[in-house]
């Protein structure tokens, strides 16, 4: 599922003394099936742009066009575009999602969407359990409240509840923030295989630029409202000092790299895992060896 | 939608009327609904809106964002006005169906009581948009302190009061986030008759109602942890002292209310 936005610009309050231009002229394109990843600083319209993909925001000028269809324009029989059916399309998880959960049972709070969209009780019922084996919940936790699980598990009932809706893109906003590495790590692996094997269009709204550099496949990086670099992230990475500038940073072990090489090494400080520095100091080791 | 809601909002611009003392402002809005309810004419009430008027252009709060506030209480300003005209069976009978009667008693009364609730809730909202709800409540526990003596627990009262002002704004916002979050999980708040839609409320309540008790607690224990334990022995950055403006605003209120029982 493709998702463009053509010039758009947000304006909250419009009209208003303490309006307030979120968005800025941005034009974007996600394609079907790809593994996006949004970086900005706070405040820089991460949380405005993500909210236009399913139509929750009617942006103050500009489109927003899903599989071809403009959200907000008239349709090709004049009708209005059906909002439900995007938002099932377009998944979406926003920050601290656990604080939407309202079910006296996880079963019942994941079935809340599927339940929306007026699925038949079988095929409800499915749904949560693919959602919740998605999120790795067991059958064991289907008749528990969710409000006496830990934090991360809140979270990943909360994104199960999405999920359940069977999207074909899932945008998801900062959704490892307060997580431990164990759940965070675990939560990407999750997300990765969704997107491999279900290929599934992932949006990662993320602070942290070892994630988006490890999982990405293109970044966007907002800066004040508009879009300031994307590509690649190896292409945006490469902005480096310019990130800083504007908040951001590069993956901690290019800074590794970049010191190691200032040191001397010659070696390529061109990285964005630690798996991949690895390999290029072995290599240089070996190099270094058999000279 | 939601964040249309005006009421105990702050409106920060710098006025003459921002810097007025907050103990004054109080009283003067005291002297305003007062006013308002003793007038019982027309003229009088042209006389108020256009005072209203005034001290708004002072106060450089735009007057749209203003009656924005006043859309969000149409429901009940209209179900008043409603009610009156059905329901007062005085005067001259103009139009009848059944058991409702339109009388021309009852169109002036419910005329008359839509403009003074009207003006009521605009002219009381001017009070916390023009002062920060911590001067606000300097204000409230200063005038209150008299009373001290008879038991009326001043700084409590005060403290609920400042800490009610403060999270009208964040559970505003909150519900606003919790409507979309279950709008894109397919919620719909906006189709159904009147059942359905209050069933629909219920994923908004229970995460509001949750995150209200956690805020709650949350605020308790960080008021806790800087020491507080009422208002007993406590001294403030900002003491509440009358300055000229002051004295010009309680002329002005002074005035206003001689006219008001002279109309």
């Amino acid at each position: 599922m493709s998702i463009t936005i053509k010039n758009l610009t947000h304006i909250y309050n419009e009209g208003m003394p303490f309006k307030k231009t979120a968005l800025k002229d941005i034009n974007i394109e996600i394609g079907s099936g790809e593994f996006v990843g949004i970086i900005g600083h706070t405040g820089s319209g991460k949380s405005t742009l993500i909210q236009m993909f399913n139509g929750l925001l009617k942006p103050t000028k500009g489109e927003v066009i899903i599989n071809g269809q403009n959200l907000h324009g008239q349709g090709t029989n004049g009708d209005k575009v059906n909002k439900k059916e995007i938002r099932q399309k377009v998944g979406l998880v926003f920050q601290y999602p656990e604080y939407q959960l309202f079910e006296m049972t996880i079963k019942d709070d994941v079935a809340f969407g599927p339940k929306n969209l007026g699925l038949s009780k079988e095929e409800v019922d499915e749904r949560v359990k693919y959602a919740l084996e998605a999120v790795g919940l067991d059958e064991s936790y289907y008749e528990k409240s969710p409000f006496e699980l830990s934090g991360g598990q809140k979270r990943r009932v909360a994104i199960a509840g999405v999920l359940a809706m069977k999207p074909e893109t899932l945008i998801l906003d900062e959704p490892t923030a307060g997580l431990d590495p164990k759940g965070r790590n675990e939560l990407f692996e999750q997300l990765q295989k969704m997107h491999r094997e279900l290929g599934l269009t992932i949006v990662l709204i993320s602070h942290s630029m070892e994630d988006v550099a490890r999982y990405a496949q293109k970044l966007f990086v907002l800066y004040k409202g508009e879009v300031a670099y994307q590509g690649t992230p190896r292409e945006v990475f490469a902005h480096g000092k310019k990130l800083e500038e504007i908040g951001l940073a590069m993956p901690q072990i290019r800074y590794v790299m970049e010191s190691l090489k200032a040191q001397g090494m010659n070696i390529d400080e061109d990285v964005l895992t630690v798996e991949e520095a690895a390999q290029h100091l072995i290599s240089y080791l070996r190099k270094k060896g058999e000279a | 939608m939601i964040r249309d809601i005006t009421i105990g909002q702050y409106y920060p611009s710098g006025s003459p009327i921002h810097k007025l003392d907050p103990r004054t402002k109080i009283l003067v809005t005291f002297a305003y609904i007062i006013g308002l309810f003793l007038i019982n004419q027309f003229i009088g009430y042209v006389f108020v809106a256009a005072c209203f008027y005034g001290v708004v252009k002072v106060s450089k709060v735009p007057l749209k964002f203003m009656l924005k506030g006043l859309k969000s209480i149409m429901f009940i300003l209209l179900f008043t006005v409603v009610l009156n005209v059905f329901f007062t069976t005085t005067g001259n009978e103009i139009w009848s169906w059944g058991f409702l009667k339109v009388t021309d008693d009852g169109l002036i009364i419910a005329a008359k009581m839509g403009i003074r609730l009207a003006l009521l809730i605009v002219g009381s909202s001017l009070l916390t948009l023009t002062t920060s709800p911590i001067e606000l409540t300097d204000g409230i526990e200063s005038l209150l302190s008299p009373f001290r003596k008879i038991g009326v627990p001043a700084h409590e009262i005060a403290m609920m009061m400042s800490i009610a002002l403060r999270f009208i704004p964040i559970l505003l916002e909150e519900t606003d986030k919790i409507m979309k979050a279950q709008m894109a999980r397919g919620a719909d708040f906006e189709s159904g008759n009147i059942i359905q839609r209050a069933k629909a409320m219920i994923p908004i309540m229970v995460p509001l109602f949750i995150s209200a008790f956690r805020r709650a607690e949350e605020l308790a224990m960080a008021m806790e942890a800087r020491c507080y334990r009422g208002g007993v022995g406590r001294t403030r950055l900002n003491s509440l002292i009358y300055k000229k403006g002051d004295y010009i605003a309680f002329g002005i209120g002074i005035l206003f209310l001689v006219i008001c029982i002279l109309l």
